[in-house]
């Protein structure tokens, strides 16, 4: 009877064979089709750089697909990494995260609010058109215009009108833009900004092509409809996949670029990026493009595999300056000197961080050349220190007429990070002070509206940088209209200052009067409690130079180049 | 027969309407808004911006315009990736994941039956324990734990496939054992109980007796008797597996579909939730709809009823 019944067994493994031999004939197809591409995309590739050095390709990661190549239509981070080597601006940032001209040739002020801008006439779109002053002008006020519903539209209100034009109060022709002839750009701001030419190189700043534009909305939307004037062209994007730029062998400057094609595999999972580089799929990891995991960062930092950089951003927890008992200078400064950050970055951040006292973070450049916090530290705003703690707690509950402390919550968005620094801050204020606090975590969306809302006691926040000023982090956060104070830090002399920062004589003297208010906010008024200053690790295959993490923390690929 | 089949249409059609009512609703009413972002805009971006997808508009409003737009093929455009239409979209991801996935379901099918028969014909004998042993570990071992495992050692240590992506006919090995392996034992224990109980049948006794050979008597007898539960399990399985697995996609770095289905709900991407919650939903009304019929096809006591049995 055995005997009989392996027949069957037989038959099921020809019916396996069949089925694999049909899937290894589907799949053989696919593959025969990428291949054909292949030697076409190489040729062209060859036949660009035939004369200038050998290929060289560079390949990194990046979590999520950039939700938009639209320059007036970015706000994220993906969008602008992929955008520094599409487009070209007025300025671009050096490695150090000062401007430097890049299309202008010349930036004229002399009040820091009206600006003469003369462009490089050498300078063509991917379709050989001619890139002049017509094409910003076209580009901010598209930007502006509210049919075109751009959510960065805010980073134009420096121009005269630009909100006003935004909000249909006015027209684009009273915006303070205007191309006098195909090179030369008249810029007149609302306020004068000392650090217009950081702003210059934001992607909101970014030219586009008008009859491009005009053409078609979704024209930003594939890589064969994309007409742009940076030293990359994009010649392939298969949507949540991947995508290709190869060089540009039109661009003005081209001989300063050396990479020949550069692949950006859309890859969400940390673990299969750090696999895909020890396997030499990719030639980067960090700076938004891939994140090393994070229980392998000491050993590889040991290894001198990875690095770890400062990042403009701060972490940060929010106190609800409108509520009892975080309406108490006393209480507030009670919990931010009841935690210690240096054990709470060694045991559960563990990327290395910067205990935080003030917000802005260390790479944030500062007046005359130096770092913001070197002429400003911030290590004297608080000391980390549990007896004083528990006398303000003591002091500020009375202020308060409390005979115990409230039922507090602290609020963060849904994600295993952020628990574990919540709960070892919870820990620190239980074991400190002898207080309880009640830990809740929301979704990311809920989150967001509860926090604005202020429906919190305490609430978890980050913020980044979007220009390389201390601006982003003083008015921005404490300003008491700010959009961004979420916590409601309310302090007329803090407003003064900042009022007064937009309309100083020089750069320096508008830095000092920030610096003042982030003092007055941290150190006497405890608005928020600074946890750390974010970094980020990154790793690179040997060979490869110039690829850096940008001051943002942002991937900064385009001068890169291979041995 | 036809009658039954047109009710059953008829009823997937309905409940097909009450989904997409009720996820438009339930999508609306969820705190948070596809607009929103962390830093604040002005008013007027903000204005602007609800002005652009028509969200200034009353719910219902907003609910007529998007029927009517679905009615004339309409998905209309994500609201976070920036003019990408979403049933390009869907169509885009839509491949990778119905490649991977009917390979996961044939290899399911294949490898759960063999199992499941070689179990029932050694029933209580080593190789029916062997069998449950495989089927179990394939059951307890969540593809979530056995893709990450499988492309550690297989991949990332030994070198012998690919650590992500799917272009060649070798990268879908591993995605492919981390989707089927659950399903595998599933079908492997269900084969096992039924055919065991139908080996035991007094027709097939009579088939033994008639001495018919053990090859027919499997194939013909046997496994047509106890292939029931599978098909009707087929149903869902395929339609699970071909929408998409989010883990597995996520790990392999497979750009299917899957990830869209997470996605799309924390960006509160309203015209991508819908439209891939049409998708899925019409992917698995239709498979329902096919493994019912089959049932009756099937079944010779359905046909004989008029399929009234086969609820």
């Amino acid at each position: 009877m055995k005997g009989n019944f392996k027949k069957p067994v037989h038959f099921m493994l020809v019916l396996v064979i069949a089925f694999s031999m049909l899937l290894a004939a589907c799949s053989g197809n696919n593959n025969g089709g990428n291949n054909a591409q292949d030697p076409a995309n190489n040729g062209a590739n060859n036949g660009a750089a035939e004369e200038n050095k050998t290929p060289q390709e560079f390949r990194f990661t990046l979590a999520s697909e950039p939700p938009s190549l639209d320059p007036a239509l970015m706000t994220d981070a993906q969008s602008s990494i992929v955008a520094a080597g599409l487009y070209e601006g007025l300025t671009r940032l050096n490695t150090k995260g000062e401007p430097e001209n890049a299309l202008a040739q010349e930036i004229i002020t002399e009040d820091n609010q009206n600006y003469t801008i003369k462009l490089r006439q050498d300078a063509k779109w991917s379709n050989g058109d001619p890139v002049t002053a017509k094409d910003f002008e076209f580009a901010w006020k598209r930007a502006l215009n509210p049919e075109t519903a751009s959510e960065y539209a805010y980073m134009l209100f420096y121009l005269e009108n630009g909100e006003k034009y935004n909000a249909g109060e006015a027209s684009a022709d009273d915006v303070g833009v205007k191309a006098t002839d195909d090179y030369t750009l008249e810029v007149k701001l609302y306020t004068p900004a000392p650090y217009f030419t950081s702003l210059l190189s934001h992607y909101t700043y970014l030219p586009v092509h008008q009859a491009t534009v005009e053409g078609a909305a979704d024209w930003a939307a594939e890589a064969n409809t994309i007409v742009s004037n940076g030293p990359f062209r994009l010649t392939e994007w298969k949507h949540a996949d991947k995508l290709v730029l190869e060089k540009n062998p039109d661009y003005y400057n081209a001989d300063a670029i050396n990479f020949t094609k550069v692949t950006i595999s859309l890859v969400e999972d940390e673990n299969t990026v750090y696999q895909m580089y020890e396997t030499d799929k990719i030639d980067w990891i960090g700076a938004q493009a891939g994140s090393v995991p994070s229980d392998l960062i000491p050993q590889l930092v040991e290894q001198k595999k990875a690095e770890i950089t400062a990042v403009a951003s701060t972490y940060y927890y929010l106190f609800n300056n409108n509520k009892v008992p975080f309406n108490n200078v006393n209480v507030r400064k009670a919990f931010s000197m009841s935690i210690d950050r240096q054990a709470l970055i060694d045991n559960v951040a563990k990327a290395n961080q910067t205990p935080a006292f003030g917000l802005v973070p260390p790479s944030i450049a500062g007046p005359e050349g130096k770092m913001f916090r070197e002429v400003y530290p911030d290590t004297g705003f608080s000391t980390e220190n549990v007896e004083e703690a528990k006398a303000l707690l003591a002091k500020g509950l009375q202020e308060l007429g409390l005979s115990e402390f409230p039922e507090v919550t602290l609020l963060y968005n849904t994600s295993e990070g952020h628990k574990a620094i919540a709960e070892a801050a919870v820990d620190m204020w239980r074991t400190n002070l002898g207080v309880e606090v009640k830990l809740a975590n929301q979704e990311w969306g809920t989150f967001l509206e509860t926090r604005k809302a202020g429906q919190f006691d305490i609430a978890r926040s980050g913020w980044g940088a979007d220009i390389n000023h201390p601006i982003n982090f003083t008015y921005d956060l404490i300003y008491s209209k700010s959009g961004n104070n979420d916590g409601k830090y309310n302090n007329p002399a803090v407003d003064k200052l900042l009022d007064d920062s937009l309309v100083s004589s020089s750069a320096e003297e508008s830095m000092a009067k920030m610096a003042e208010a982030e003092k007055i906010a941290l150190s006497d008024d405890m608005a928020v409690l600074p946890m750390y200053y974010y970094t980020t690790v990154t790793m690179i295959k040997p060979g490869f130079e110039g690829v850096i993490s940008d001051y943002a923390g942002h991937i900064d690929w385009v001068h890169g180049s291979k041995k | 027969m036809l009658r039954f089949i047109v009710s059953k249409f008829l009823y997937m059609l309905l409940s097909l309407f009450l989904l997409i009512t009720a996820t438009f609703m339930l999508m609306n009413a969820v705190p948070g808004s596809p607009l929103q972002s962390e830093k604040a805009t002005s008013e007027a971006v903000q204005k602007n911006l609800e002005a652009y997808y028509g969200l200034d508009k009353p719910l219902i409003v907003q609910y007529g315009k998007y029927m009517n737009n679905l009615l004339h093929g309409d998905m209309g455009i994500s609201m976070k990736k920036k003019f990408q239409s979403v049933d390009k979209m869907i169509a885009d991801s839509f491949g990778p994941s119905l490649r991977l996935g009917i390979s996961a379901v044939i290899t399911a099918v294949v490898v759960g039956c063999i199992l499941g028969i070689i179990a029932a014909m050694y029933h209580r004998k080593l190789l029916d324990n062997l069998a449950m042993i495989i089927a179990v570990i394939g059951l307890a071992i969540p593809s979530i734990v056995l893709g990450p495992l499988l492309q550690y050692t297989l991949a990332f240590k030994l070198r012998w496939f690919e650590v992500s992506g799917l272009e060649g006919p070798l990268d879908y090995v591993l995605p492919t054992i981390a989707l089927a392996s659950g399903p595998i034992a599933f079908i492997a224990r269900l084969l096992r109980s039924t055919m065991i109980e139908v080996l035991n049948a007094d027709f097939i006794k009579t088939a033994k007796s008639k001495g018919l050979s053990g090859y027919v008597i499997i194939v013909r007898h046997a496994l047509r008797n106890s292939m029931l539960p599978v098909i009707t399990y087929l149903g869902p399985l395929t339609a699970g597996i071909i929408t998409g697995s989010v883990v597995i996609e996520k790990i392999f770095a497979i750009p299917g579909i899957g990830k869209y289905f997470v996605q799309s709900v924390i960006d509160r991407d309203y015209p991508l939730i819908m439209g891939i919650t049409i998708f899925y939903a019409v992917i698995l009304m239709v498979s329902r709809f096919l493994a019912d019929v089959a049932y009756v096809l099937v079944d010779p006591r359905m046909r004989a009823s008029g399929g009234k049995g086969a609820k």
